[in-house]
């Protein structure tokens, strides 16, 4: 399938260079729609990967790349099943996640994430699934999701550990601030810091460039620099799991999920 | 060294362009939030706007609760 178009997401192949855009109203949020289209992409990887150098994740959306996962989703569903299967179905959910992202992460060709705007817990976990993040200097990073009582859940703190110093992920977790480009660009989050409005291009000419070199020492590459954090991962699902059947962490989604203020994505 | 007073002309200056209002509509003492009627993303958006002029970081708890622009340049003030 060399383009798609969904309710969440849509994806086009040309020249070599697959593009997904991320158009999910109001903020790209992931919930089980982005994550049904997020499926159906990386299971078009394989049969298409051979005449493919990279593949540029984008965002249609003004301000935001992603604001993470879809939280309000994630209260009503849980309040609508028995406290037992709660942890049925976010462990379900948090398996298929992984599942994609690992598919991302691992994909036999370059994976860039063009960013502008908030690029907040699940959109970074996905930002952070890509080989090279490009953003423009209007982007912000953040993982808020401590103050919710529990922790990112698609493979954001793994990922992050085996990319950056702990030092940076202590503050970034802890805190749940977040960090605009130029500090994401200091610390190695983010590989090319670019002017407003300018990822999306940019990105694109870094991906004419990765088309250049030879795909069997791309590949090679790849999987001798970035390999998977299994273990973590898995212990990741396990600890989210843990906290998430906490009454606090209920108390603290049906307030996000009613939060009538300004500032529900703020820490 | 900037004075308060020139970090909060500064602030407003930035506030009226990003958000295409007349320059001089802002005052010291407007709530953001009513005036702008922004919601959170925007928030983010002017807060890197902030801090690229102002070349500072600006943690987003430290500025939980603030809502007029006289006090959000007191604390860009106080990273300067």
């Amino acid at each position: 399938m060399k383009s798609f178009k969904g309710k969440t997401l849509r994806w086009e192949w040309r020249d070599g260079s697959v593009e997904l855009t991320l158009d999910h109203e109001p903020a790209n949020e992931i919930g089980t729609a982005m994550l049904e289209e997020l499926e159906i992409f990386v299971s078009a990887f394989g049969a298409v990967a051979c005449e493919t150098s990279s593949c540029i994740i984008s965002s249609a959306r003004k301000s935001v790349f992603s604001a993470g996962g879809d939280l309000r989703e994630l209260y009503h569903q849980a309040i609508s099943v028995p406290e037992k299967e709660r942890l049925e179905g976010i462990r379900s959910f948090l398996k298929r996640i992984h599942a994609v992202m690992n598919a991302i992460d691992a994909a036999p060709l370059v994976t860039i994430a063009a960013v502008h705007g908030a690029c907040l817990g699940g959109g970074l976990e996905l930002a952070l699934a890509c080989d090279i993040i490009i953003a423009d200097k209007m982007a912000r990073f953040a993982f808020p999701e401590l103050r919710l009582g529990f922790i990112p859940g698609f493979g954001g703190v793994p990922r992050l550990k085996r990319d950056l110093g702990n030092a940076v992920v202590r503050d970034l977790l802890f805190t749940g601030r977040t960090i605009n480009a130029a500090r994401a660009h200091a610390v190695g989050l983010v590989a090319q810091l670019t002017g407003e409005g300018e990822a999306l291009r940019v990105a694109r000419s870094t991906a004419l460039q990765v088309a250049k070199y030879d795909p069997v020492a791309r590949a090679a590459a790849k999987e001798f620099m970035k390999p998977i954090p299994h273990e973590e991962l898995q212990r990741e699902i396990d600890i989210f799991c843990e906290l998430f059947t906490r009454p606090e962490v209920m108390t603290a989604l049906k307030k996000f999920a009613e939060d009538p203020g300004p500032m529900p994505y703020l820490p | 060294m900037r004075t308060l007073e020139q970090t909060t002309q500064e602030v407003l200056d930035l506030a009226a362009k990003h958000f295409q209002l007349p320059a001089g509509s802002l005052a010291p003492e407007d709530d953001f939030f009513k005036k702008l009627g922004i919601d959170s993303l925007q928030t983010l958006e002017m807060l890197s706007r902030l801090e690229n002029h102002f070349g500072i970081e600006l943690p987003d708890y430290e500025v939980q609760g603030v809502s007029n622009f006289k006090t959000l340049a007191e604390r860009i003030q106080s990273r300067l």
